[in-house]
């Protein structure tokens, strides 16, 4: 959103940062037990799902796109690969089953986008309801809670575990984002991905091969979502597909805008979704300790958004340099 | 006068004997059963959950749906999946097309109040499953939630009481706040505690129905309230995640989980595993009858609100001890009359 100028310094990323320090600290000093080591863990675990799928929906948005059937992808392929382990497949044919059919479906998603040439925002709209439908129609059959059998096995413990005290959630969405940083930052595919979101006739002109890198942003925010849905399900012990119907994109695309990335691609890191993940966590964390109701929990949420973006188009107003065609 | 009394006594007598002597000639005839079956053959069932795909309302359109094609009805569905602008457009078109019955939900008190008054005034028969809307119409078929709310209070009381060695901390996980099933339960808990002062709710939030949205208010809860002493969740489809977070907090033997739901097989192994303590169990498939049993009332006796009733179903008490005598049924079983 800034490009360079007057405040360099003072990003929105960083606004957003200091908001969730000053939250933090009111919540620390105010708050008995917000600082319990326990407690602080379970702020990072509650938003460590929302992390992983805002790491897919980062590369995507890099590449100047945006993935709306993530949870849809999500809930769908984990709440398959569930009924496959009920019904007697085994829990490794089963989990490679599900992961196969996230993967493919973001290679569709992937395709319709960059061969077809369909606007991504209409490509995954699109695609998130016909996984949803076709998943509910054909593959899930049952009631749309999938539990969890009995002979998930070591797979459960990848929403229930813990390593060394910490839960293995946290661990994993820390790995996925040093992953996602080190793709990004240090390999060939990580840097056309900036370049192909920063400018798109530029980068083919360069000589990068635009539709295979995109095809691919799409596969890799698909096995990030097969990720989070294992975590989500095996944390509650079964795989609510009702949650496509929730708010939960909005939530994905509200912590990566909010740490902010640039929805008009090429800007934004690893760093802006932690920062983005964090204010959610602090607030909500702070907010259930509060006991406050969930649907005041929600208008307080969205109002630091609001005050979060309003500071930041006040410190870094938009003009024709910093207005990018393509911003929503 | 007593001869006259005598002949006609005798007349009336003879005259019995003479009509019982034709009727034991001919087939015995049931004079009842022709109406009872003509009020029912060829009429239109319409069923209209806020979606079909969750065991409740598998079970209830499951059950509904076998006897209505046994008696030669109609049986049509609709799956709104939980949208209620679409479960408010589906009752608009029923309206129009004017089936005799139609079998909905309320997905909150308000949202369909009106047009189950429309459907009423239009002559058609409407059944409230569970979810109690606003307005009363022909029949509602549920659990009297408030009465459960003073059940689940009560057993609160009785584990975390004054009379207890605990904490006396209880917390409450609502679902959908303006939801019957919620709202009212919430109101008979809330009943028969405000009346105590010896246990504290530390916490009460609603989570929407929603597992996963539980689990991290429960688990946010536990670890300010380490020795919390029950958790009263408001629908079991909603307290696995509840419970998923007792137990990974290793807490399952000190905190007592009560919820309630249709009883489904799932709720039994829930309780099996120390997920669930207590499930108050409405029994959907039994729900489903009582359905049916509306169903007929109004046929018989003229739908559109001429008879407005509640029928309060029964539930029972469900733990570890009596689970493997409860009816734990398979949703499936049910789903799979709706295809």
């Amino acid at each position: 959103m800034q490009l360079g100028g007057r405040l360099k310094n003072v990003s929105q990323e960083r606004i957003v940062f200091a908001i969730t320090l000053s939250m933090f600290c009111v919540f620390a000093v105010g708050l008995d037990g917000f600082l319990a080591t326990n407690n602080l863990l379970s702020l990072l675990r509650s938003v460590a799902v929302l992390g992983i799928l805002g790491l897919g929906m980062l590369i995507v948005v890099l590449g100047r796109g945006i993935d709306l059937s993530l949870v849809a992808i999500m809930a769908i392929s984990v709440a398959w690969t569930i009924q496959l382990v009920g019904t007697g497949t085994s829990l490794g044919t089963a989990l490679a089953i599900g992961f196969g059919f996230a993967l493919s479906m973001g290679l569709i998603t992937g395709i319709l986008v960059a061969y077809a040439e369909i606007p991504a925002i209409f490509a995954t709209l699109a695609m998130g309801t016909f996984v949803y439908g076709f998943g509910r129609a054909h593959l899930i059959t049952g009631t749309d809670v999938v539990y969890l059998p009995a002979s998930f096995g070591w797979a459960s413990q990848i929403g229930q575990g813990r390593l060394v005290g910490i839960p293995i959630p946290i661990i994993l969405a820390v790995i996925l984002g040093g992953l996602v940083y080190i793709f990004l930052r240090y390999s060939k595919h990580g840097w056309n991905t900036y370049n192909i979101g920063d400018n798109t006739p530029a980068a083919r002109i360069a000589g990068i091969a635009v539709r295979p890198t995109i095809v691919m942003q799409y596969m890799l925010s698909g096995a990030m979502a097969y990720v989070a849905g294992l975590i989500t399900s095996t944390a509650v012990q079964s795989m609510n597909t009702r949650i496509v119907n929730s708010n939960m994109i909005y939530d994905v695309i509200l912590i990566v805008v909010l740490g902010g990335v640039s929805l008009s691609g090429g800007r934004g890191n690893v760093r802006n979704v932690m920062v983005g993940a964090l204010l959610i966590g602090v607030l909500v964390n702070g907010m259930t300790i509060l006991d406050i109701q969930y649907t005041i929990q929600n208008v307080i949420k969205s109002l630091i958004l609001l005050f979060a973006i309003v500071a930041d188009s006040i410190i870094n107003p938009r003009d024709e340099q910093t207005g990018q065609q393509g911003d929503i | 006068m007593f001869w006259n009394k005598l002949k006609k006594t005798t007349l009336i007598a003879a005259a019995g004997i003479s009509i019982a002597g034709t009727a034991l000639a001919q087939e015995p005839n049931d004079p009842f059963r022709g109406p009872a079956l003509e009020s029912l053959e060829g009429k239109w069932v319409a069923y209209l959950p806020i979606s079909t795909g969750f065991d409740l309302a598998q079970a209830w359109g499951g059950v509904v749906k076998k006897e209505a094609e046994r008696y030669g009805m109609k049986f049509t569905i609709q799956d709104p999946n939980w949208s209620t602008d679409a479960m408010a457009q589906g009752m608009t078109s029923l309206i129009a097309e004017g089936p005799d019955v139609i079998v909905t939900q309320n997905p909150d008190t308000q949202s369909l109040a009106r047009l189950m008054m429309q459907a009423n005034r239009a002559g058609i028969a409407v059944i409230q499953m569970n979810m109690q809307g606003a307005v009363q119409t022909d029949a509602f078929v549920g659990p009297d939630y408030i009465a459960m709310g003073h059940e689940i209070a009560d057993m609160a009381i009785e584990k975390c009481g004054s009379g207890t060695d605990t904490s006396h901390k209880i917390s409450i996980v609502q679902g959908v706040i303006t939801g019957g099933v919620s709202y009212f339960q919430v109101q008979g808990i809330m009943d028969t505690l405000s009346k105590r002062d010896d246990i504290e709710i530390v916490s009460s939030q609603a989570a929407d129905w929603d597992a996963s949205k539980a689990r991290a208010i429960t688990e946010t809860v536990l670890q300010q309230h380490p020795d919390l002493c029950a958790i009263l969740d408001m629908w079991d489809g909603q307290a696995i995640g509840t419970g998923a977070a007792v137990k990974q907090a290793g807490l399952s033997d000190s905190i007592t989980v009560i919820t309630s739901g249709g009883g489904a097989a799932s709720t039994c192994d829930l309780i099996r595993d120390d997920t669930f303590d207590i499930v108050v169990n409405y029994d959907a498939p039994g729900m489903g009858r009582d359905a049916w049993s509306s169903v007929m009332i109004v046929m018989q006796n003229g739908g559109g609100g001429k008879l407005k009733t509640q029928v309060f179903s029964p539930t029972y008490v469900m733990t570890k001890e009596n689970v493997d005598e409860a009816s734990c049924w398979n949703p499936e079983k049910y789903a799979s009359r709706l295809r």
